[in-house]
């Protein structure tokens, strides 16, 4: 075998030069896993290696060269994460996108970026592609993982990925200096090469490819990569969508960076399973995933019998007192300990183990704010649940949380290397080593988005508090006011809506209004669960959320909130005055959400313009007809009678707080 | 990674290899009658399976379409008629004895072993394949456990084809309907049958679970050669997956043929629609 050349002397600016250090530096330690027909295959470095060089020949053969745009779509699954690296050893840019988007979108991205070739998973991905295929005259080929079902398709520009592989493997054999002079043009790289365009969900109008170099984006891996003390010990599950800068950043960037293993799920179903059979180490995920899950633990607490229950709840009692102080070293009286220790035993350490927790070191939410009673619930089991702050143009962290300095309201301090400032109107703006150059093909955006002196505006409203941590208010646009000069921020009302467990997503209006607002999904797990075990028969998520019932439920949540916000000086103007629970899921597919799975404000505005109209004309109820958009494009409509309720506000005054408490 | 696709790692394990050509004969019905006393659910009906198509039987409820599947799989003996599977006529034969021949098939009411998981269901599928008698089995060491893995192997094939990895370890009991429509068709692939008969696999679905298991019967058909015949009352389905169509109508055939033919037949339209009397 040839010399794996690694690049003596000097530290690798790009992730293939990362692969070839590893491949010698970590020849057997595992890279890859990948459950496939129920067993976990695995992969070493230097297997890696093997498998990145095979396809990464078979694309040069195939003219992919310097500067050529590959899009990868598919879900999480090792030759996807190799092709990646594959198409970087050429200077090729990887363009990952969402396996979800619908065919307009994935047209858009592919088309807006000019890619030559695409690597999919299956059948379903080469079918998008095919629908939109005249659209995008530049993509000339595209391959694929998975041959199920593509059989009999016309395969002029369709190759299966292990045919690619092999036209690898033959170049590789013919000529005895292909290897080395492959692995040499991977270590002449300076590192100002384009890494990756990854394109923004697009919470705001058109998603817009960030373009990141090479050796940006191994500086901002290595030093998050130290900050948390990765090392090849450390093993993930690779679970986030492919496309999003976190599973970019956190699996394929800091993987690289750090040599640890990373694991992909048998499907996305499997999940939670795979999760408990891998147990990683460092694990990252949205708050709704968090949410997700301990409503289904307490859903499933329960059933359990009576013993169990009281077990549990003595014992979660206990972890709420100590649990957060033990996690943290502070003082803890002994009692408390041992009472800690025993729960362990009987539940934190058995209900970790379900959850797949065990193992975990280092565990990080973000995107959204997260409820303090969540944050604690995790932190208080023993699991070293952080928060960061990041976005796709700062190659994700802007901020990350210290151990040891943990607060459920903010997202901690500036991330290594990364200098934070808020500017006069008050929004959030970083400079870090990871930092975007510029949007792809759009130098207005980019001018836009960067200061003078080379700061990234991020569009958020934040203040520091008294510690220094960076606390994030909402978008910076979002805030407004109602007609009596109350500030007005909608997020900060929608979050705290979302933490109680039965409602799933709020949208708060009011900007400009005479009072507040709001539209709600209730949780259809959370709530479905209260109806069965309350004798409430419902057929589907539209009548179930128009029971009487769920309403007045509603109806006590957001007088909850209205009683908080009363006692918040800031925010005790924009009480909710009226509300209605909507008679649809807010979905990506209908571009209610984004693929990210926020809330896309405006646009629902637009689209249920008739139902906020009767929020503000006093009417207690309204019939409306809604179009839906099913996956493959088809569209049908859902149509109900919207019930809308007022609810008490109450008056700002301190005493009133107290009292109410 | 060096994973035999599916589609070799099956078809070398087919034992419908049975001679006869795609588009052959496999399976032929002449002039069957089939009474329960007084009731004659078939009388004097005639059709034919060829290798490697998807046969639809339609026709209004009481037409004797169940009746005929348990014909064809030796469940019930006609009492006129013959039939030849495989050039071989058939005299009488019990259902473990059809399993023999290479025939499996689903039901219309679900029959999983509810308490057993969907890995140890699609496995029950093998057990007739399994050749180590019971004292290696009872032994479990040595040879009966290579046997085992090389069944599961072939298990974990189905399971990945129908995507069921994520109900493996579940109790089919506790599955909804649709899944277990399809843990149910992958016992019956498990068996790698040369003929397999579903009795309305899409009973009680909804449309995304429709078209699924459309999906996947497709799928079976062309990559496996699996030939297969279907009763099912959702037309769209089967104008669209059926290469020929039989339809009856109080145990008599009223027509045969492809989808287009039978949709325009005037006998076919009366029976489902009701002519005035």
């Amino acid at each position: 075998m040839p010399s794996t050349g690694s690049n003596a002397g000097r530290e690798p600016v790009t992730f293939p030069q990362y692969l070839l250090l590893n491949a010698s530096r970590f020849a057997d330690r595992v890279a890859m896993r990948h459950k496939d027909l129920g067993v976990w295959q695995s992969w070493t470095w230097a297997q890696q290696l093997e498998e990145v060089r095979a396809f990464s020949l078979g694309l040069q053969e195939l003219g992919i060269g310097e500067g050529d745009k590959v899009a990868i779509v598919g879900s999480n699954r090792p030759r996807l994460y190799w092709a990646f690296c594959a198409a970087q050893a050429l200077k090729a840019i990887p363009v990952p996108v969402y396996s979800d988007a619908v065919a307009e979108e994935m047209a858009y991205v592919l088309n807006h970026s000019g890619v030559q070739l695409a690597i999919v998973q299956d059948q379903e991905q080469v079918d998008k592609i095919l629908s939109f295929s005249e659209e995008i005259p530049a993509l000339k080929d595209v391959i694929y993982d998975e041959p199920r079902g593509l059989r009999d398709y016309d395969h002029s520009h369709l190759r299966d990925y292990s045919d690619v592989m092999a036209l690898g493997q033959a170049s590789l054999s013919a000529d005895g200096q292909r290897a080395q002079q492959w692995a040499d043009a991977i270590n002449a790289s300076d590192g100002q090469e384009t890494s990756v365009f990854l394109y923004t969900s697009g919470t705001t109008g058109r998603s817009k490819g960030v373009i990141l170099t090479a050796a940006n984006s191994v500086k901002a891996a290595r030093d998050t990569a130290h900050f948390d003390h990765l090392t090849v010990d450390d093993n993930v599950l690779a679970y986030l969508p492919l496309a999003w800068v976190g599973d970019h950043y956190l699996n394929y960037a800091q993987g690289y960076v750090s040599g640890l293993c990373m694991a992909c799920p048998e499907s996305a179903d499997t999940v939670q399973n795979d999760l408990r059979e891998i147990g990683p180490t460092f694990y990252f995920a949205p708050p709704r995933v968090f949410e997700g899950l301990l409503t289904n633990v307490m859903i499933r607490m329960e059933d359990a019998s009576a013993i169990k229950k009281s077990m549990f709840h003595t014992f979660l009692a206990v972890a709420k007192k100590h649990g957060e102080a033990i996690l943290e070293g502070r003082p803890v009286p002994f009692m408390g300990r041992v009472a800690y220790a025993l729960g362990n035993f009987f539940v934190y350490g058995p209900l970790k183990d379900t959850l797949g927790f065990t193992n975990i070191r280092t565990a990080y939410t973000a995107g959204e704010a997260i409820g303090p009673d969540l944050f604690s619930f995790f932190r208080s089991l023993g699991i070293n649940l952080k928060q960061l702050y990041g976005q796709t143009e700062a190659f994700l962290y802007v901020t990350a949380q210290k151990d040891g300095e943990i607060r459920a309201d903010t997202v901690g301090k500036a991330a290594p290397d990364v200098v934070i400032r808020i500017s006069e109107d008050g929004e959030v703006q970083f400079k870090s080593p990871g930092m975007f150059v510029g949007y792809y093909g759009d130098d207005e955006k980019t001018r836009e988005t960067l200061t003078e002196d080379g700061f990234v505006k991020t569009g958020d409203a934040g203040i520091f508090d008294s510690h220094g941590d960076l606390k994030i208010i909402d978008r910076a646009k979002d805030v407004g006011k109602l007609t009596d000069g109350s500030l007005f921020a909608p997020k900060y009302i929608e979050n705290k809506l979302k933490f109680f467990p039965n409602i799933r997503e709020a949208v708060a209006l009011g900007d400009g209004c005479e009072f507040c607002t709001v539209l709600l999904n209730i949780d259809l797990t959370a709530v479905g669960n209260w109806a069965e075990r309350n004798n409430i028969s419902y057929a589907s998520y539209q009548e179930l959320a128009n029971l009487p019932q769920v309403l007045d439920m509603m109806m006590s949540h957001v007088e909850q909130v209205n009683r908080d916000l009363a006692g918040e000086e800031l925010v005790a103007g924009s009480q909710i005055a009226r509300f209605l629970v909507l008679h649809k899921e807010l979905d990506a597919d209908d571009g209610e959400l984004t693929r990210t799975q926020k809330v896309r404000r405006s646009f629902i505005a637009e689209r249920y313009a008739p139902l906020i109209e009767a929020l503000y004309d006093g009417s207690t109820e309204k019939f409306v007809n809604t179009e839906v958009t099913y996956e493959d494009g088809r569209k049908g409509s859902i149509s109900a009678t919207v019930q809308i309720r007022d609810v008490k506000t109450n008056r700002p005054i301190k005493a009133h707080k107290e009292a109410a408490e | 990674m060096n994973q035999p696709s599916i589609q070799a790692d099956i078809q070398a394990g087919v034992r419908a290899d049975d001679g006869i050509e795609k588009g052959g004969l496999l399976l032929q019905v002449d002039n069957i009658s089939l009474s329960f006393g007084g009731v004659k659910a078939i009388s004097n009906i005639s059709f034919d399976v060829k290798k490697g198509e998807i046969r639809a039987i339609i026709g209004p409820n009481g037409a004797g379409k169940t009746s005929m599947l348990n014909v064809i799989n030796g469940f019930y003996h006609p009492q006129e008629g013959k039939i030849t599977f495989r050039g071989k006529e058939r005299i009488s034969m019990r259902p473990h004895e059809a399993v023999g021949q290479g025939i499996a098939r689903t039901f219309q009411n679900v029959a999983l072993f509810k308490g057993m998981s969907t890995l140890d269901n699609i496995m029950t599928g093998r057990s007739e394949l399994m050749k180590k008698n019971m004292f290696w089995q009872m032994l479990w060491h040595g040879p009966a456990l290579s046997e085992e893995v090389e069944h599961r192997t072939r298990v974990e094939d189905i399971i990945d084809f129908l995507e069921i990895q994520h109900i493996r370890r579940t109790p089919v009991g506790n599955l909804p309907y649709g899944l277990q429509k399809r843990v149910e068709l992958g016992r019956a692939l498990a068996m790698e049958p040369s003929l397999l008969l579903l009795d309305e696999p899409m009973a009680g679905m909804n449309l995304e679970e429709k078209e699924d298991m459309s999906r996947f019967i497709i799928e079976v058909n062309q990559q496996f050669g699996t030939t297969i015949a279907l009763i099912e009352h959702d037309m769209g389905v089967v104008m669209d997956l059926s290469d020929r169509i039989v339809v009856l109508d109080y145990g008599k055939k009223i027509a045969d043929g492809a989808p287009e033919e039978v949709r325009n037949n005037q006998d076919v339209i009366d029976a489902y629609l009701g002519v005035p009397h």
